[in-house]
């Protein structure tokens, strides 16, 4: 943390989250030259929030929200990111959560971008992280009796999802299901 | 006399949902209480698609998002890799990017504006836009070899020189093009029935677009000056002397001279690129980026390695992560690109504009008349292929 040097924009937007949250802990990475900023799970809606009204920070456009999984890898499995534009000052900021497998949830920031539902459902539907406080949380991509969450790191390439393992095709014309070709983890 | 809420169910197979969007309608009457867009049947799953191959494998897929405008998806995602990568690309490849980008804007907003106009009711527009889109499509069979899902770009430049045949036929299309906007506008703009069906429909604020996350001409249609290529820049758009049109009401009725507006704006940019079209290569130096040339390969051992590396085991990217934001036709293109250091990207999201407009469908068809919704469905200029990815 101690090797980022912030830009003058940056500085201020900190400076203005520390002033309102705090007790905030934080911590600050930059890849590319774009600035990501890792908070507790339990205080992105507070973050967001003060994000949005700062006169520093002004992020009034949620360009994107998103799931990572890191199976595997690290030691919390998800990883929830937004990626934050503010149209009036054109800078952007991202926000990154850790989710870890145990307590798959996560708040919702619907209340705060509107934007935010169909991203949130998105996901949902590919990781399985519920999203506490969503008005609607359905699946969205997938059909609603689907089994399994796509996008994460175990779930295979190829072999879900035949025809035939549809409840909809009569069970004399089922095939036994075929086992997977190739296994994600061999690729 | 009993009055009760009814439910409607519209598409997936509908002609004006523009690919395969399903509404299901709570109707009062003619008034819509609430509309739900289900999607999902497109769904191909590129993004875990493009985490099993390479780098340049994705290519071919990003291609598939918005099918018809299948050029400016690879111009956004080269930039993306490329940004990652921490290369820049020569000037002439720069500008070829914007001149290809901007053709494909056109051809995008001119099958927009027809099947738009069609769904409403006007027919003929269809026949003129349809015309002048043709002579795009054959630029593009031209330069690329096809009409549509084009595989042009490369991951540090572009897959092929403009011919002098190509420039002479853009240059002329330049001059002929901004007369034929015109010839359309005639059929529309002042059209009794267009400014009916389109004026005071589907109204929603600047404030609300942007929470919303409308962007691209949908949310300037609501007077938001915010396009990304001016805001930041890239190719060679800071080099070139173009506006931003905005509107004012934020109904349907701009949304649409904004798009139209977007050609004119689209036509002086290629020329201005034309005009300072640069020399020098198209593609950067560096054989592990870009497959040396064919001679070499046949020829020179370390060329064939460079090339076999390449194919065999991707682009290699350093460790990082970026989102990166393109104007495409649609609004706000984004990909967040994770590398873990190897030839394959570790995680690939995809903001598709189509998808976050659709998020929006709710509020904009809320308390409309169900004759209004095709007219929503339109302005919006979603394309599911890119919603549902």
């Amino acid at each position: 943390m101690a090797d980022i040097t912030l830009k003058q924009n940056e500085q201020a937007i900190v400076d203005g989250l520390k002033e309102r949250l705090p007790d905030l802990a934080y911590a600050l990475e930059r890849s590319c030259g774009q600035l990501a900023l890792v908070v507790d799970r339990k205080d992105v809606v507070a973050v967001c929030a003060a994000l949005k009204e700062l006169p520093a920070a002004k992020f009034d456009y949620l360009a994107d929200l998103c799931g990572v999984d890191y199976l595997g890898r690290r030691d919390a499995r998800y990883q929830v990111v937004y990626n934050l534009y503010s149209i009036p000052l054109n800078h952007r900021l991202r926000i990154k959560t850790n989710v870890s497998e145990d307590d798959c949830t996560v708040e919702s920031v619907n209340g705060l971008w509107k934007t935010a539902n169909w991203h949130e459902r998105e996901l949902y539907d590919m990781f399985g992280i519920e999203v506490v406080g969503h008005p609607d949380l359905r699946r969205i991509l997938m059909p609603d009796n689907w089994e399994g969450h796509p996008l994460r790191k175990d779930y295979p390439l190829k072999g879900k999802g035949q025809r035939e393992d549809f409840s909809f095709v009569p069970e004399n014309e089922r095939r036994p299901a075929r086992k997977p070709v190739i296994k994600s983890e061999e690729w | 006399m009993e009055t009760r809420e009814l439910k409607i169910n519209m598409g997936p197979q509908h002609p004006s949902t523009h690919g395969v969007l399903r509404l299901v309608l709570d109707v009062d009457g003619e008034k819509v209480m609430n509309a739900e867009s289900r999607i999902g049947y497109l769904h191909r799953g590129i993004e875990k698609l493009a985490e099993h191959g390479t780098y340049q494998q994705a290519i071919t897929h990003i291609d598939r998002l918005d099918y018809i405008s299948a050029i400016t998806n690879e111009f956004a995602y080269c930039r993306t890799v490329e940004q990652l990568l921490g290369i820049s690309i020569p000037e002439r490849a720069e500008y070829i990017r914007t001149i290809v980008a901007e053709m494909q804007r056109i051809s995008s907003h001119l099958l927009w504006l027809a099947t738009h106009a069609l769904d409403i009711g006007a027919m003929t527009v269809f026949l003129y836009t349809f015309r002048e889109r043709e002579t795009i499509l054959d630029l593009f069979e031209e330069l690329t070899g096809a009409r549509l899902n084009n595989n042009y770009m490369r991951i540090g430049g572009v897959s092929k020189d403009l011919s002098p045949f190509f420039i002479e036929t853009l240059y002329k299309f330049c001059d002929e093009f901004p007369p034929h906007i015109e010839e359309y506008d005639t059929l529309i703009r002042e059209n009794r029935i267009w400014c009916g069906r389109t004026k005071g429909v589907a109204v929603i604020s600047a404030e609300e677009a942007v929470n919303y996350g409308l962007s691209g001409p949908t949310l300037r249609g609501s007077g938001v000056n915010w396009d990304v290529r001016k805001a930041e820049p890239y190719g060679a758009y800071d080099k070139v002397d173009w506006t931003v049109p905005l509107g004012t009401k934020g109904d349907v009725y701009d949304r649409y001279w904004i798009r139209v507006e977007e050609l004119h704006q689209s036509t002086r940019i290629i020329r201005q690129c034309l005009d300072q079209l640069p020399e020098g290569p198209i593609l950067v130096d560096d054989p592990k980026i870009v497959a040396p040339p064919k001679e070499k390969m046949n020829t020179e051992i370390e060329s064939l390695i460079h090339q076999f590396k390449l194919v065999s085991e991707g682009v290699q990217v350093p460790e990082g992560e970026v989102y990166c934001a393109t104007e495409v036709p649609k609004g706000e293109l984004g990909f967040y690109l994770i590398s873990d250091e190897s030839g394959h990207p570790y995680r690939l999201k995809i903001r598709a504009p189509s998808f976050v407009h659709l998020g929006a469908f709710n509020r904009l068809a809320r308390d409309a008349y169900v004759a209004d919704i095709i007219a929503i469905i339109g302005t919006i200029d979603i394309v599911l292929g890119e919603s549902d990815r």
